[in-house]
């Protein structure tokens, strides 16, 4: 049927009244009244295995030479996962376990996979065949027939007449729902307020600044010019719940720099130390930690997105997604020589969100 | 696929009355499972490589169900923090959470854990890419057009919750990269106005990170998302069954008929082996190629991180969207904050997936065909269509290529500015570029299509004339080659033309200013008679 009476009707049924094959509009398609006419199949060649026994023999050998080195591979894989076990401590041998067991894996997959791809390509009958298309639309019998039943239940019904039983049911249907969204809001805690929580960090008046993640005290004598340190409230270590949430506000870098490189804001003066300074350690732009700090030009890049924060600039923002510096942490030196906050945070750390103002 | 084997048995050995025929005829008489493989048994496929990209992606979801059932039975979704005592020696005595400490487990302590993990991510890396291939391949030949409308929509919500299968899975090890990918996650929905904030405190139950985002993504990862793939697969499967597959164009080939194999025996053989090859290549990738070596990350901390952060791969141009933003994008008014560095690539990107998603009605609105396309287009008949694409490609490259900015400036020793700068032009110049350079070069291969079709193509021989010219000799092409080159649908820019009232509508001007657009350089297929002039015009 493939042969020729289809040939070109594709593109001579598109003429100019716009109406295709089954009566489709074709829209702007343009008609070819002399297009080329189809051909029809070619014909079929055969294949190697097809003329030479000796070739579909060879076929016929590999095919199961294929099928029983799949078996093997199964064998292998069981064989491996006992011969080399994971050794407590040894890395190298969870490697090996995974190398092993894999390979036979792969060897019992790949073998039946190949093999019969190549039966299907190399033995089976190659002959292409034909099937007609119809038009995806229902005929034009089933089509009336359908829309005769929908009419028929809506007499039957009455869902047409009855409209206060036909609303009343739609009103329902709306609201029933919506008990299921209002679940949702246990989803978290339920008294407290988000952007209140967001505002306050664990650090506040006399909190010693601490190693991250040691929780040591800091002494300013141990800050060296150019140093920087990865800081985190004190007590933080010794947190029961909580811990990370509190540490992904309150994480800090400090920072000594020359007194004489820091340009401070006036209102600032007093926030660090003899040229050290605390900032903020989480991104304004979507919360990453900006740990990379470049001792020389005395910036700070966020590893994630690449904004740029200029230490002896208050941190402004000079490169990058981010809009706003990261917030300072006003920093004094207690009576035993240990770094303490003058106070929390004076603004909410980290990404913006709606309410920050 | 064994029952039905025995099934077409039946039919040949009733009479014989054997094992298999008793078998088949009692699931015959409880199932009617003859009538399916009468319909499906004989179904003729057409055959072609790039037929194959749907299939690796069906196939990586399989291996993606099989080795993601095993993680399951050793997986905690718990954040529970715990002091991990595995054999992974330089992480005893880490205080991390159970989720975790159980993937270390996994890898560590469960013999062949570590390769169902790797089979697992390798599988879901191959399965988003699959999709994104068969897409291309979709959108570039046109198979979208009627019929098949919506099952590309299908087809496209698809590739969107591949992706968040792919993030939730990615976080779920809550090691230092994948709680990174969500504290980013944190940030972008906090900058969204009005319910960011509360969005972000829902979804991680309180301040970020919490105890609970872990124990969430599970059940959306092994429960919700899969259980409606598995829904939109058989739906899109379907589909295809009803619209019967599209074919390439070809002598003998048609828009009313299928020319290929049956599905029993030759597309069992060759797509049930199929199978086993894309698995058979997932596994030697997860036995030869480490993939997320979450012990070298380390667990979640909101304070480390190491330079070089990425995603995985199809999360990066979400995360190069967000990096080619300029500074101060971000304003206070009305007491609010507004954070277009968050909002413009989200809404970017909403734009870009709506423009893919509804592409196909696009198309037909302009065109106002409304005839069924059971032939495949060459992607250079369809010169504007095969120009967006390009464009759109070139769009999503840039942005992809973005998330790389850092790794690409210490690569090359170049500045990061530079590269911003330089990925930020590409992004917005780059399309256009990309869409010129493609629609001339789809025109070029149509002259060239009607040369050889015209005027045969070059044989390599060349003759030297009596004058002392010398000339090569074209040999014309068989006829079965030139269906390959004549045979496409054409279309011409729309004219407009008054309604009944005699208006000109804007959404008439609109179309014919598209129409235009999509088809004011055309050249048209080669007819009989130009065909019959040339003859004899072979030198």
């Amino acid at each position: 049927m493939a042969k020729d009476d289809n040939s070109g009707k594709d593109l001579a049924a598109a003429d100019s009244s716009g109406v295709g094959h089954e009566g489709a509009p074709a829209g702007t398609a343009v008609v070819v009244r002399d297009a080329v006419g189809n051909p029809g199949l070619p014909p079929h060649r055969p294949r190697v295995t097809d003329l030479d026994p000796s070739a579909e023999r060879r076929a016929e050998r590999t095919v199961y030479t294929l099928f029983y080195l799949s078996i093997v591979g199964s064998v292998f894989a069981i064989a491996a996962y006992m011969a080399f076990p994971i050794v407590p401590e040894d890395p190298g041998s969870v490697r090996t376990n995974n190398l092993f067991i894999g390979l036979g894996l792969t060897l019992a997959l790949m073998a039946i996979g190949i093999g019969a791809v190549h039966w299907g390509k190399a033995l089976m009958f190659d002959h292409e065949g034909i099937d007609e298309r119809h038009p995806v639309r229902g005929s034009e019998e089933t089509r009336s027939r359908a829309v005769e039943i929908f009419q028929e239940a809506g007499e039957e019904s009455g869902i047409g007449r009855r409209t206060l039983i036909r609303n009343s049911l739609i009103g329902a249907l709306i609201a029933f729902p919506l008990p299921a969204v209002v679940l949702f809001r246990g989803l978290g805690p339920q008294d407290d307020n988000p952007a209140a929580l967001l505002s306050h960090t664990m650090w506040k008046k006399g909190t010693r600044l601490a190693l991250d993640p040691t929780g040591t005290p800091i002494k300013a004598s141990d800050i060296t010019l150019g140093s920087a340190f990865h800081v985190i409230p004190e007590g933080l270590q010794d947190l029961e719940h909580g811990k990370l949430e509190e540490k992904g506000k309150a994480a800090v870098l400090l920072m000594r720099l020359k007194p004489e490189d820091l340009n401070e804001l006036p209102e600032r003066k007093g926030w660090s130390y003899d040229g050290i300074v605390a900032y903020s350690k989480i991104c304004t732009h979507v919360g990453c930690p900006v740990a990379l700090y470049e001792q020389q030009t005395h910036h700070l890049l966020c590893p994630c997105h690449q904004s740029q924060f200029d230490v002896s600039n208050h941190c402004e923002v000079i490169f990058g997604p981010a809009k706003r510096p990261l917030p300072q942490l006003p920093i004094a030196v207690d009576s035993e020589g240990y770094l303490i906050a003058q106070s929390d945070f004076t603004e909410p750390v980290g990404p913006s969100f709606w309410e920050r103002h | 696929m064994s029952t039905t084997t025995t099934t077409t048995e039946l039919v040949e050995t009733k009479k014989s009355g054997g094992l298999t025929a008793v078998a088949a005829n009692y699931i015959d008489e409880r199932t009617s499972i003859s009538t399916a493989v009468k319909e499906l048994g004989r179904k003729i496929f057409p055959d072609h490589w790039s037929f194959l990209l749907g299939e690796v992606a069906l196939y990586s979801f399989v291996i993606i169900l099989l080795s993601g059932s095993f993680l399951t039975f050793f997986f905690s979704a718990s954040m529970a923090p715990v002091q991990y005592d595995g054999s992974y020696v330089p992480l005893k005595g880490v205080e991390m959470s159970a989720a975790m400490s159980s993937s270390l487990d996994i890898s560590f302590d469960i013999r062949g854990g570590l390769l169902m993990r790797q089979v697992h991510h390798w599988a879901a890396l191959l399965f988003v890419a699959a999709i994104g291939l068969h897409m291309l391949r979709i959108y570039f030949t046109g198979a979208f057009r009627k019929p098949r409308e919506l099952n590309w929509v299908i087809g496209f919500i698809l590739f969107i919750l591949a992706m968040a299968e792919g993030f939730t899975g990615y976080s779920l090890p809550d090691d230092l990269l994948s709680g990174n990918g969500l504290r980013i996650i944190d940030g972008m929905v906090k900058g969204i106005p009005l319910v960011g904030t509360w969005i972000s405190y829902l979804l991680f139950g309180g301040e970020f990170p919490g105890e609970a985002i872990v124990g969430r993504l599970y059940s959306l990862h092994i429960l919700l998302l899969p259980a409606i793939i598995v829904a939109l697969i058989a739906m899109h499967l379907l589909f295809v069954v009803v619209h019967k597959h599209t074919q390439y164009p070809g002598a003998g080939r048609t828009n009313q008929n299928v020319v290929g194999y049956p599905v029993l025996p030759v597309y069992a053989a060759k797509a049930g082996g199929f199978f086993f090859i894309v698995f058979g290549v997932v596994m030697l990738m997860a036995s030869l190629f480490t993939i997320n070596p979450i012990w070298n990350y380390g667990p979640y901390d909101p304070s480390p991180v190491s330079a070089g952060t990425q995603p995985d791969w199809y999360i990066g141009f979400a995360d190069g969207a967000l990096r080619l933003i300029p500074p101060g994008l971000e304003f206070v008014w009305l007491d609010r904050t507004f954070s277009f560095n968050i909002l413009i690539p989200l809404v970017s990107l909403g734009l870009f997936i709506l423009v893919v998603l509804i592409y196909p009605f696009i198309e037909a609105w302009v065109t106002g065909d409304k005839r069924e396309h059971h032939i495949l287009d060459r992607p250079r008949n369809a010169p504007t269509r095969t120009a967006i694409g390009a464009a759109g490609v070139t769009f999503y490259a840039a942005l992809w290529a973005t998330a790389s900015s850092d790794i690409i400036a210490t690569h090359f020793s170049v500045t990061m500015e530079g590269v911003i700068h330089t990925m930020q032009f590409l992004t917005i110049v780059g399309p256009f570029i990309a869409f010129f350079v493609a629609k001339r070069v789809c025109l070029a291969l149509q002259k060239k299509d009607r040369e050889i079709v015209l005027h045969g193509y070059e044989s390599g021989r060349i003759v030297r004339l009596p004058g002392g010219e010398y000339i090569e000799v074209h040999q014309p092409i068989d006829e079965y080659e030139r269906w390959k080159l004549v045979s496409y649908s054409d279309y011409k820019p729309l004219m407009i033309r008054p309604n009944a009232q005699g208006k000109i509508t804007t959404g008439q001007k609109l179309r014919a200013g598209m129409s235009r657009w999509f088809f004011e350089d055309r050249i048209e297929p080669v007819g009989n008679t130009e065909l019959e002039q040339s003859h004899g015009d072979h030198h």
